[in-house]
């Protein structure tokens, strides 16, 4: 352990960087854009250590909550400044800090107006994502996810695309219903529970039965939106296509996360009981989603569209795994959330390198770009792969899981969403066939100049991960397992009769 | 424990499928083809020890190398399992590949792109031999779709084919769609036994051979119902019927990769996963049975394809379809060794008949269309030879008790099988397998007149330019016909006669009482003989169609109408295909996204009020100026401000 309060610190951190770029950089953007984004860059490596270091003190044999800040901050209605990590949560406090120096870099080309503004909000949206993963009480959790939604409505409001403002507020519309429900949701959770402190909440979900299922669908209003899940996810693909690279990354990458984990520490830790009585329905969703999702991406024509809604199908396979509440489907989930952040990152960023040169979404403009551009075509081929859930990539072991999850659940579940294993061929290969090979029909997509050193720097570690998550996802597993075992254990407590893997298999005479 | 030859035999190929690959351009075309080569002569030598050290000298062992995927009650390993079964596979393998490898760097010689071509059948090469030699399902399933998806980059190798696109696509979603069955089966069989480890799953599926479990809601057998999962796995990957439509597209591949993949190594892989399943497909009579039929429905319906096809590649692409239907009966009548046996004895004939086509088509300008052909045998007499010797091992002609070509003896014993097994499928197979060799022989001999005999129907120049191939791609040949020659006579005694128990161990496991081979040796003789007869007389049918009477053929097929047409547009199943699944797949897609998503799901949720936002704030303030923006950073700061204010006071 150690006495530096490491998580607060790895909130806050970019804010520093906010301070010195609102401090030093003043001028013409023509003057700021280079500062600004050298301070957003060092910021956020620096950060993205102090993350790791966070990384290495933790102690992954341990469930528990870890490296704890508690300060009471309003002692009437047991409010507290309470911070601290497990085997879930510290995943998505190293992912959202290991993203941004990528973000940043690929803001480089992408960003060309306002760019001390833009690294601004960028470094606060660190914060407020940070803050939301490592919040252990409902306030704080509250006003960081809030927090979040104000950057990111910014950067697609002001640095997106032709159609900015209806997806901007389609965005906020979204999340504030769910925001408010949560809010009130929220309310009734603490004044029930006479606190705020989750830690506390969990271990005595002692809630009635019909309050818990009133609470359970106001939850989910958030995180569905959030997650998103069908029929909650149609913000999502104008909210992608309008969004800068930068900004598609952290929300395909870390925003869409957050759902996830709502859904697992609001509805399975808060409210087991009532999330074993909805799981049939949310796994209807998720099948839903996996196959809808899929053939609506098959008939996409835009670049980004197409790789929002293989975000929801992923989305899917996350939702489905968790709700299926064995240990198998939720380190299924689990994994899925981490190879979903590295290759929906992945192919944003790819997106953003050919709308960089090219400026167009439209999948019809590119073609044959194997012949002009072949690193990118094999950069791309190993994100194509990892999405469409090849063995050896970071995208089998997550679909793999939680799909098995499924299975052992019912059949029927895993069969349904195996179907997208199909679908989510078709779509990618679909698309990479369109851009990379046929006839070269463009002279303009043909002139386009190979990888740059800045993009081969973003696409190498990424490349990396793919291949380590798919290849030995065993040092992974072992930094949640224990978590999630007693995560799962607890659930099972409020869940009597249902099979679980082990009693499934006992079932067979 | 490491072994240098067991790690060798498997990753040298993957070395240097990787250095020529990453390496690229800066590697350069001959490095490329020599890194390569040595690379599968390396794996080839190794593996030759290896067989000498497990098959014969019985040193059966797996090695685990790491861990892969692991969670609650279930650890996979990343292991090499060596046994009779997997070192056959080994020599099949690496072997073709080697022969494969060395006859590219000729075929291949004009292409600008050969780091590439030669890294991917590397690599092809690596992810078969991790399927051959995993000790659990999900390694074998690693190696499946690793092979696809090189199968899928080398039938696009030439890329700005809009036809190669098209196959390669095909490929890899008509795999997927087996593939999806092998997950099911995956699934199942951890339910079941709660392991994936082959050992697991052998030790216990005798105790669970009366098993029953819920699957879609349905009662059902539960070893029956994992086994026909994994059969449609099997059936994707190795173009059985109903899942086969995308092998004849995949000829757009260049040939080499057609000889490698498509007829002697992954499209075997269905039948060497059956094979590897033997101790829980026995334990399984129905999924056996349906295994049987399937194998000899595929037989057939692809034989009456090919007979009446033009292309020369893809009427070898339907003669492999056709035998793989026969390995595929074989499994199913519970005499694996015979499957494998063929499967031994296919990889080299089909790989020689391959690489002779290409070898045809190089002389011929790329001509692959047999009506332009004809009349060159003079010209390119070794090629005439070796395709002569790859007929003659594939119609499986011999003298019984003297000596047979390599297809004589492997395809004898699966009938023989058959019949013995004395069943109502068994015997169906049994016959339709004997129709099959008689059209085996026959198309075998129309693609060897209309090639070579005859006038020849090109245009001029192409005659004159016709030209045996280079000594690189002729050689390769050799080793290949050698098989086609001998492995059949050198092999039965090992795989199918009098030293099989000893040979296979434990590899292969067959009930007591349904061993279907031993009562082969002791059917009547003239079911030893019917084959051959069948043979011969598709020899002279051929002869007398397309050599005596060329004009004959086409008459036949106008009496035989509907019956013709039906075998030439290959029973219409793409059409089907295409009508049943792609078109609503691409309908309900977009459907799902205007109505769905737009006028459904929008229509009631944000759309109405996000549109009302808009319309009343363009009306109130210009929004694309600086004022929402300065307004967000007040809220930003507010926010701040906020949390400053309470963390201070706390």
């Amino acid at each position: 352990m150690t006495d530096i309060p490491i998580l607060s610190l790895v909130t806050y951190f970019p804010l520093l960087g906010v301070a010195l770029i609102f401090l030093f950089v003043n001028g013409v953007e023509e003057k700021t854009a280079g500062p600004a984004r050298l301070i957003a860059l060092v910021t956020c490596i620096i950060n993205a250590i102090i993350s790791l270091y966070l990384f290495q003190v933790f102690d992954p044999a341990n469930p528990g909550f870890q490296l704890v800040e508690k300060h009471v901050w309003m002692e009437k209605w047991g409010i507290a400044y309470h911070k601290g990590v497990d085997g879930i949560s510290v995943w998505f406090v190293l992912i959202s800090a290991l993203l941004a120096p990528i973000c940043v870099l690929s803001a480089y080309s992408g960003i060309t107006k306002r760019t001390k503004e833009f690294m601004i909000a960028l470094l606060v949206l660190q914060t407020m994502m940070i803050g939301m993963f490592t919040a252990l009480d409902l306030v704080l959790l509250y006003l960081f996810f809030e927090g979040v939604l104000i950057p990111m409505f910014l950067m697609i409001g002001i640095w997106g695309g032709q159609g900015r403002i209806y997806a901007a507020f389609k965005f906020f519309l979204y999340t504030f219903a769910g925001s408010v429900l949560l809010l009130l949701g929220l309310m009734v959770l603490a004044i029930h529970g006479g606190t705020t402190d989750m830690t506390v909440l969990m271990k005595n979900p002692d809630i009635p039965f019909d309050l818990a299922r009133w609470l359970w669908l106001a939850f989910f209003a958030a995180f569905a939106v959030k997650t998103p899940m069908w029929p909650f996810h149609t913000w999502l693909p104008f909210a992608h296509v309008e969004a800068p690279t930068a900004g598609s990354v952290i929300l395909a990458g870390v925003l869409l996360k957050m759902g996830g984990y709502g859904l697992m520490r609001f509805q399975m830790q808060l409210l087991p009981e009532a999330s074993h009585y909805f799981s049939e329905f949310v796994l209807v969703l998720s099948v839903i989603a996996i196959i809808y999702t899929s053939l609506v991406a098959l008939a996409q024509t835009d670049l980004k569209k197409l790789i929002a809604y293989s975000s929801v199908a992923h989305m899917g396979y996350v939702t489905l795994g968790l709700f299926a509440g064995n240990q198998v489907g939720v380190e299924g989930a689990m994994f899925v959330m981490l190879s979903h952040t590295v290759v929906s990152s992945a192919l944003f960023l790819c997106v953003g390198v050919v709308y960089d040169r090219l400026h167009t979404r439209d999948i019809a403009r590119y073609g044959a770009l194997a012949n002009n551009m072949p690193r990118y075509a094999i950069v791309f081929m190993v994100f194509t792969l990892a999405s469409v859930g090849l063995p050896g990539t970071s995208g089998f072991v997550g679909e793999f899981l939680s799909m098995m999850g499924a299975f052992l659940r019912g059949s029927v579940w895993g069969a349904l969403a195996g179907l997208g294993v199909i679908l989510g061929a078709a779509y990618m290969l679909l698309l990479y066939r369109r851009m990379f090979y046929g006839e070269s029909r463009h002279a303009d997509a043909q002139a386009m100049p190979d990888l740059s050193l800045r993009e081969y720097i973003i696409f190498i570690p990424l490349v990396v991960l793919v291949l380590w998550l798919g290849l030995a996802p065993g040092p992974v597993r072992e930094m949640m397992a224990p978590t999630l075992k007693s995560f799962v254990e607890n659930y099972q407590t409020y869940v009597s009769t249902e099979a679980t893997g082990a009693e499934a298999r006992g079932g067979v005479e | 424990m490491l072994s240098v030859p067991d790690i060798l035999a498997v990753f040298s190929p993957l070395l240097m499928a990787a250095v020529v690959g990453l390496g690229n351009r800066h590697v350069g075309d001959k490095a490329a083809q020599v890194l390569t080569c040595a690379g599968m002569v390396v794996a080839l030598l190794a593996s030759v020890f290896l067989f000498y050290d497990v098959a014969v000298l019985g040193h059966v062992r797996t090695m685990v190398l790491a861990p892969w995927v692991i969670t609650e009650g279930m650890q996979v390993n990343w292991a090499l399992r060596f046994d009779t079964l997997t070192v056959v596979m080994l020599l099949v393998v690496n072997g073709v590949s080697t022969m494969v490898h060395f006859y590219s760097c000729g075929y291949m010689s004009h292409d600008k792109s050969i780091p590439r071509f030669m890294a991917y059948l590397s690599l092809f090469t690596f992810f078969m031999l991790m399927l051959v030699t995993a000790d659990n399902l999900l390694q074998l399933f690693f190696g499946w779709e690793g092979v696809g998806l090189a199968s899928y980059l080398l039938i696009n190798f030439w890329y700005h084919k809009e036809s190669a696109n098209d196959a390669s696509m095909k490929a890899f979603l008509v795999n997927r769609v087996g593939d999806f069955g092998f997950l099911l089966g995956i699934f199942a069989c951890f339910q079941l036994f709660g392991s994936i480890q082959f050992a697991d799953i052998f030790a216990g599926a005798a105790q669970l051979a009366d098993a029953r479990f819920d699957f879609l809601g349905m009662e059902l057998p539960a070893l029956t119902t994992t086994c026909l999962l994994l059969f449609i796995g099997a059936m994707g990957k190795s173009a059985q019927l109903g899942l086969h439509t995308w092998l004849p597209d995949a000829m757009e591949g260049p040939t080499p990769v057609s000889a490698l993949i498509h007829a002697a190594t992954m499209v075997t892989a269905g039948v060497f996963m059956v094979a590897r399943l033997s101790p829980m497909f026995e334990f399984a009579p129905f999924a056996l049975q349906v295994v049987t039929i399937v194998g000899a429905l595929t037989a057939i319906v692809a034989a009456t394809i090919g007979m009446t096809q033009f292309d020369i590649k893809r009427v070898i692409a339907y003669s492999t379809m056709s035998q793989l239907g026969y390995m595929f009966f074989a499994l199913g009548v519970s005499a694996y060794s015979a499957g494998i046996f063929h499967l031994m004895t296919h990889a080299f004939f089909k790989a020689l008949l391959f690489l002779g086509a290409g070898s045809v088509i190089h002389a011929l300008d790329g001509q692959q269309d047999m009506r332009y052909m004809g009349g060159i045998w003079r010209k390119i007499p070794a090629t005439y030879v070796m395709m002569w010797v790859g007929s003659l091992a594939l119609a499986g002609v011999g003298i019984p008790g003297l000596f047979g070509m390599a297809g004589f003896y492997s395809k004898d014993i699966i009938l023989e099988a058959a019949f013995a097994h004395h069943t109502w499928f068994g015997t169906m197979a049994f016959w339709l397998g004997i129709v099959c060799a008689y059209l085996t022989a026959l198309y075998s001999w129309r693609l060897l007149i209309m090639t070579f005999h005859g006038t020849p129907r090109m245009d001029h120049h192409t005659l004159e330019h016709a030209h045996e191939s280079p000594w690189s791609m002729l050689g390769p040949l050799l080793p290949l016909a050698a098989g086609a020659l001998l492995a059949g006579y050198v092999g039965y005694e090992f795989f199918v006669g009098h030293w099989r128990a000893e040979f296979w161990g434990e590899a292969i496991k067959v009930i007591d009482g349904q061993d279907a081979i031993e009562n082969a040796h002791h059917v009547p003789t003239w079911v030893k003989w019917l084959p051959l007869v069948a043979a011969l007389s598709g020899i002279a049918t051929a002869y007398l169609f397309y050599e005596r009477k060329p004009e004959w053929p086409a008459k036949v097929a106008k009496g035989a109408g509907v019956v013709y047409t039906l075998f030439f547009n290959k029973y219409y199943f793409d059409q089907i295909y295409a009508a049943v699944f792609v078109r609503p797949a691409q309908f309900l897609g977009r459907f799902f996204w205007h109505t769905g998503d737009g006028k459904l799901i929008d229509a009631f949720g944000p759309d109405g009020v996000a549109g009302a936002v808009v319309r009343v704030a363009k009306k109130i303030g210009p929004l694309q100026t600086g004022y929402v923006y300065h307004y967000a950073f007040v809220m930003v700061l507010g926010v701040a401000l906020l949390l400053t204010w309470f963390s201070v006071r706390g």
